[in-house]
């Protein structure tokens, strides 16, 4: 048993909506309502659920985007949640973000180097010819080529784009990667690369993941631990074996049920 | 005026794509869609399968006439089987008379839901604007038409009051598809209806579909990415690559005994829930000329 890398506690994210007539009543919706998980140094948790079940709510949380209402996140040995300014600053180039729009998450009036070396440059890690190596390795290892540093995001494709999103998150070795949604923008084709991608990096660099998804067929492939999110409130948690072969909450049992393609064995000799 | 066939009508399909190309204007010598041809029976579902660029959201647009200005259809038929009127070349049809069948024979749904209702008409007003425009619907019947539509497709009757902002994807996705059966249409265009949703929605949906499809008698166009899908709703399957079709069969052929190397690279590359399979990138080595490999021990080799 390895030792927890990162453990939330007790989380409470509640959001105000308006409701009733233009808007001037409000109502309370809980959108995180007393979460705990714990992330082993190493492995991979998936976050399942539904859009809307607070999932993606989750891991702005964890990562200090968005403030808590209540709740400790401990991140070698301090709470993230007690940070401000600087300090949290500091923190964060060890808990970086992969987002699930590669089509909307990168600036497009950034050339991809610049994309890349943010980061790096942000927090002063090393000269800037030292920075540049760093980014063109960082590129080179994620599938891209150096000549594409001087290209603006549009000129990529779905799948090259959450190439320099991954790029753009593991340049400053990290510990910990949260990864919203990664491959769901992608062609099903696609996510496969993305996937292994994924995989081979968290062994080369010692990586850390949560994984957020909707999709139970993708976390089958990349998760080592799941929980399952349904309003607001993890229902269910256990290993990728356990959930798969006995679920036991309702949720989690339409959620396998939904899987297209799985009335068809035939789907598996391919 | 409609261009009619001298095809007999009682027997041709539904719809049936004989050879066609499409082009961009500015480099009319890169085929965007290539020679392609297949029919659709009416109370079936053919889906065409390929990955983004593979030119199957070009195909079902040109069905409906709906190609961008700088896109131009070169080549080849558009024969939709129009019980009443024969079989007519949708390529070739006035815009008045193609007006009259879109929406009316053959609808589409599209894939965002998000972008493609208006934000600012109720969604009760945009499924009873075909009904009108088509029918000649008005008034209280409109209204209860409306509100059979909206329950047909599980959605209660009084949501028809509310703005698309204020539905979810799936509920947005379940109005397009209440439009888009609104008249009864023969001929139903899906293109990637479910890409942007759940997986627990997509299942609904796609059961919904399924259930409509019979009950309606229609032929369903059902474009999509995803082998999942394919598995879960298709009748026929196409697989296009880069603008060609490489493979055509039932479900079961294309499925269980996949011809084509790109076709059985797509099937490997779909992720299993049993993770029985190792997870696999799409492998394009079949493309280098050098690496051609007998079909038949090929087979033999996976199996």
């Amino acid at each position: 048993m390895s030792a927890d890398i990162l453990v939330a506690n007790h989380l409470v994210k509640t959001y105000t909506q308006r409701s009733g007539k233009f808007g001037f009543g409000t109502s309370l919706v809980k959108a995180l309502d007393d979460v705990s998980i714990s992330l082993r140094s190493g492995s991979t948790l998936a976050v399942v659920g539904e859009s809307g079940s607070g999932k993606s709510t989750l891991a702005r949380c964890l990562l200090q985007l968005q403030p808590l209402d209540s709740g400790e996140v401990l991140f070698a040995g301090q709470d993230l949640a007690k940070m401000r300014g600087a300090e949290l600053r500091a923190v964060r180039k060890d808990l970086q973000m992969v987002f699930q729009d590669p089509f909307a998450s990168l600036n497009p009036r950034m050339h991809v180097g610049q994309i890349i070396g943010e980061g790096l440059l942000i927090h002063a890690m090393g000269s800037p010819a030292e920075q540049q190596k760093k980014v063109i390795a960082m590129m080179r290892r994620v599938g891209l080529t150096e000549a594409d540093m001087q290209k603006y995001p549009h000129e990529f494709s779905g799948g090259q784009r959450q190439r320099i999103g991954i790029a753009r998150a593991l340049v400053l070795q990290p510990k910990v990667v949260v990864c919203d949604e990664p491959v769901s923008a992608l062609d099903v084709s696609i996510q496969a690369q993305i996937l292994l991608l994924l995989k081979d990096l968290q062994q080369e660099m010692a990586l850390s993941y949560i994984f957020i998804s909707h999709d139970l067929r993708v976390v089958r492939h990349i998760a080592d631990d799941i929980v399952v999110m349904y309003a607001g409130k993890i229902v269910e948690r256990g290993t990728v074996l356990d959930i798969y072969a006995q679920p036991q909450h309702e949720y989690t049992r339409n959620l396998l049920a939904a899987i297209p393609g799985k009335k068809q064995p035939s789907l598996e000799i391919a | 005026m409609t261009v009619k066939t001298t095809i007999d009508s009682l027997n041709a399909p539904l719809l049936q794509l004989q050879q066609l190309s499409i082009v961009a204007k500015k480099a009319p010598e890169k085929l965007l869609v290539d020679n392609v041809s297949f029919s659709i029976e009416a109370g079936k579902t053919t889906c065409v399968v390929g990955e983004s660029g593979s030119g199957k959201s070009l195909t079902a647009l040109s069905v409906m006439g709906l190609l961008s200005k700088p896109l131009q259809l070169t080549a080849g038929k558009v024969l939709f089987n129009d019980a009443e009127n024969g079989v007519v070349d949708l390529s070739l049809i006035d815009a008045e008379s193609l007006r009259k069948i879109r929406g009316a024979k053959i609808a589409m749904i599209f894939q965002e839901p998000m972008t493609s209702l208006n934000p600012v008409l109720t969604v009760g007003y945009q499924i009873g604007e075909s009904l009108t425009t088509h029918l000649g619907i008005k008034g209280a019947a409109l209204k209860t038409k409306i509100a059979a539509l909206l329950e047909m497709v599980g959605i209660p009757p009084s949501r028809a009051e509310s703005y698309p902002d204020e539905l979810s994807g799936g509920q947005r996705q379940r109005v397009m598809i209440a439009m888009s059966i609104a008249c009864e249409p023969k001929l139903l265009i899906a293109d990637e209806p479910t890409t942007a949703l759940d997986v627990t929605v997509q299942a609904q949906i796609l059961k919904l579909l399924d259930s409509l499809k019979t009950r309606m008698n229609m032929g369903m166009l059902f474009i999509t990415h995803d082998f999942g899908v394919v598995a879960d709703i298709a009748d026929n399957v196409v697989v296009m690559f880069r603008g060609k079709i490489v493979e055509a069969g039932t479900k079961a052929e294309v499925l269980e005994h996949p011809q084509h190397p790109y076709t059985r690279a797509l099937l490997a590359c779909v992720p299993d829930a049993e993770g029985k399979k190792p997870l696999q990138p799409i492998d394009y080595a079949w493309l280098n000329p050098v690496h051609i490999t007998d079909p038949v021990t090929d087979m033999k080799a996976m199996a």
